[in-house]
């Protein structure tokens, strides 16, 4: 074998063994990554998502009502949060993410039922959560069935061929159903969240490598002036990611944007300012640009997988929220279906507004605590 | 310290004692002092890894001590960082400029860090005796070793600093590029800036006022260079002869004898206890051919004496506590 030698072949593969172990970032990445992230989505994720906020307005009150609530409950989809009165309260609640689904049990739906005048119930469901209404619709002819069964037994039992009564599930926000009308809001979090951590860090962390740091922080320079003076730059480059977008969800997707605009740019400044501050806290912790590559990937699947974005929120365990609610695409794609799909005003989206200003706080302090103006 | 020239003693630029870095195990610089006097050049030297980098970033601000106190231009090295680092020009070792920008775009930048006054004129200035006027537009990132150097160098002296912080200046850099990079510290010095720069050259060490030795983070000789080899305390004896490389052999396992060194075509034999020397030199004289003459000990040979001395200190040291 002229020109292929083993001895050599074996030494570049031990090197690289030894240079693999001594990038502790690296060598952590790789092992620890695939492990959390099977743990955190294989578990958090769930396309039949069960236990949705449900409100319920009860127009009337009698045995076979409470069995169709009774069997909702049951089938684990539904998770009554309580009665409402009104169609403005379910209209409100839908809107301000507060429940997934309201359902309307009509007036007098008992006594029609026994006349045979065939009353409705209807289900109005927040279709801008994709998949979330999808199982649960699915799920409720069969709960509505097993019900009546169960209820009008003797004289008044049904020909199973029949249906007493019917429901109308409406698909509030998304009403044919689009998934692109799902997907293309959501997609500015990913993008942006992508491109800015990303962005900020690699470009930091370059200075480092460099050496050209080194100087940096041997002028009078302050920390603050550093991060905004890095910051504001790529601050720009999300104005015109974020231009660019609206430009074709609306001429290309036909999204429509229901809602205040106001609310729309402070939410997406404040959602390009935590990204930034992140990407700044990334370059804290990696030594070099492959690193910092590294460790934003690490961030931004937790904004695809965990936010809502592909899979809905209210169907996420317990701690699974709990984590996804520490990330900034969570809110920022809440602010963007209220804002584009539910016709959101400002106050709508306060809530959202504030814990994304809690996250900058406290990726900001992280980060300016890490950021040293010596070489410790 | 007594060995401040008497005549004028000059206020002092930096006055730090017990400077102490570890990082982890390691004990970088080991209760460090110095006194540096304004207007002087100050040699550090020492062989790699012995705390020369290290004791340098923490005199400008860029290291905080883990031990020790003092000041640098009057201002507190632990307290005031800040301060200091307006007044200090710092020139790291690696070539520290935005490769991808101008050289004209890499002045403008460092002058707005330090917010100089009359910026656009300074610059101008600065690209003029560089000689790069107009070669401005230039990217920094494909000048040549010895071109990037005088650029640091006058990136660093646009703010009109009072004490310059050289660290191992002139590494790559071809001897005529050197020279006249010593010409300008010279004329610095002459003009009041203090210069701190550490070294590997022996040229370059006798071009300087004072002289610190360190190995293992510790100060091992620091005094005016005139009176480094009598500090080493080493006698020197020539020889010139027929020969020599087998003398040389010889020598070298001689009592007495601690170092010979070759220049040219003689021999300098050299030790630090006189007695076993002259006893060996003696008896070498009486066999042989060649001709011994004892002469005064350069600045060279207590150099090569201490550079043996020291192994690189990135070897780990046996049987050293530190």
């Amino acid at each position: 074998m002229a020109g292929l030698s083993l001895q050599r072949f074996s030494a570049v593969l031990i090197k690289e063994f030894i240079q693999m172990r001594r990038d502790r970032i690296t060598f952590g990445m790789m092992i620890g990554l695939p492990i959390i992230q099977l743990m955190l989505f294989g578990f958090a994720i769930n396309s039949d998502p069960r236990h949705l906020p449900t409100l319920v307005e009860l127009n009337d009150n009698g045995p076979l009502t409470r069995a169709v609530i009774a069997g909702m409950q049951n089938s684990s989809y539904f998770d009554f949060r309580g009665p409402i009165s009104g169609v403005a309260a379910g209209e409100e609640a839908l809107r301000r993410g507060d429940a997934n689904f309201v359902i309307v049990i009509p007036e007098h739906f008992e006594r029609d039922v026994v006349r045979g005048h065939n009353p409705q119930i209807l289900v109005a469901a927040d279709a801008s959560d994709p998949s979330a209404a999808g199982g649960a619709v699915a799920a409720l002819s069969g709960i509505v069935s097993t019900a009546i069964a169960e209820t009008l037994t003797g004289p008044l039992a049904k020909p199973a061929s029949v249906a007493p009564f019917g429901v109308v599930v409406h698909r509030e926000y998304n009403p044919e159903g689009k998934t692109s009308t799902n997907i293309v809001p959501g997609l500015l979090a990913i993008i942006l969240s992508m491109t800015m951590v990303m962005i900020t860090a690699v470009a930091i962390v370059k200075e480092t490598e460099r050496g050209t740091m080194e100087m940096l922080i041997s002028t009078p320079v302050r920390p603050l002036e550093v991060m905004l003076g890095k910051i504001l730059p790529y601050v720009f480059v999300g104005y015109v990611q974020t231009a660019v977008f609206l430009v074709a969800a609306m001429a290309v997707f036909n999204v429509p944007f229901e809602g205040s605009l106001w609310a729309f740019f402070l939410g997406f400044n404040l959602f390009i300012i935590v990204n930034l501050a992140l990407g700044f806290l990334i370059s804290t912790a990696a030594k070099n640009q492959m690193q910092a590559m590294q460790l934003s990937f690490f961030t931004i699947l937790p904004s695809i997988l965990l936010s809502g974005f592909m899979f809905p929120f209210a169907g996420m365990p317990a701690w699974a929220q709990f984590i996804g609610t520490g990330v900034p695409a969570t809110h920022f794609l809440k602010i963007v279906r209220k804002v584009m799909l539910k016709g959101g005003e400002l106050g709508d989206v306060t809530g959202e507004l504030w814990a994304l200003v809690v996250i900058l706080i406290a990726i900001s302090a992280i980060a300016m605590l890490r950021y040293r103006q010596t070489l410790d | 310290m007594s060995d401040l020239p008497p005549a004028t003693p000059a206020p002092l630029v930096i006055d730090v004692t017990g400077l102490t870095k570890s990082f982890g195990e390691k004990r970088v610089v080991d209760h460090f002092d110095i006194k540096v006097p304004r207007g002087a050049i100050y040699g550090f030297l020492g062989p790699n890894g012995s705390g020369k980098t290290t004791t340098i970033r923490m005199l400008c601000g860029l290291l905080t001590p883990d031990e020790g106190s003092g000041t640098c231009l009057g201002f507190d090295v632990r307290k005031q960082a800040g301060r200091i680092k307006e007044q200090v020009g710092y020139m790291t070792q690696k070539f520290s400029l935005y490769e991808d920008l101008s050289i004209r775009e890499n002045l403008d930048f460092i002058g707005r860090m330090y917010r100089i006054d009359r910026r656009k004129q300074r610059v101008d200035q600065a690209l003029g005796d560089l000689g790069l006027a107009d070669r401005a537009g230039q990217l920094a990132g494909t000048l040549s070793g010895g071109w990037k150097q005088r650029l640091a160098l006058a990136a660093c002296l646009l703010h009109e600093p009072q004490l310059l912080l050289l660290d191992e200046p002139t590494a790559g850099v071809d001897p005529k590029a050197r020279r006249d990079f010593w010409d300008e510290i010279r004329r610095l010095s002459a003009r009041g800036v203090t210069v701190l720069v550490s070294t590997h050259y022996m040229d370059e060490a006798v071009q300087c006022d004072f002289i610190t030795y360190i190995a293992y983070g510790k100060k091992l000789i620091d005094g005016p260079s005139g009176k480094i080899p009598e500090l080493v305390g080493l006698e020197t004896w020539r020889v010139e002869g027929e020969a020599l490389p087998a003398l040389e052999a010889k020598l070298k396992s001689e009592p007495g004898v601690e170092q010979v060194a070759r220049f040219g075509t003689v021999l300098h034999v050299s030790g630090t206890d006189k007695d076993a020397l002259r006893a060996t030199v003696k008896r070498f004289e009486a066999e042989g051919t060649q001709r011994w003459s004892l002469q005064v000990a350069g600045l060279e040979e207590a150099f090569i004496y201490l550079m043996a001395g020291a192994r690189d200190n990135f070897a780990t040291p046996t049987g050293k506590a530190a």
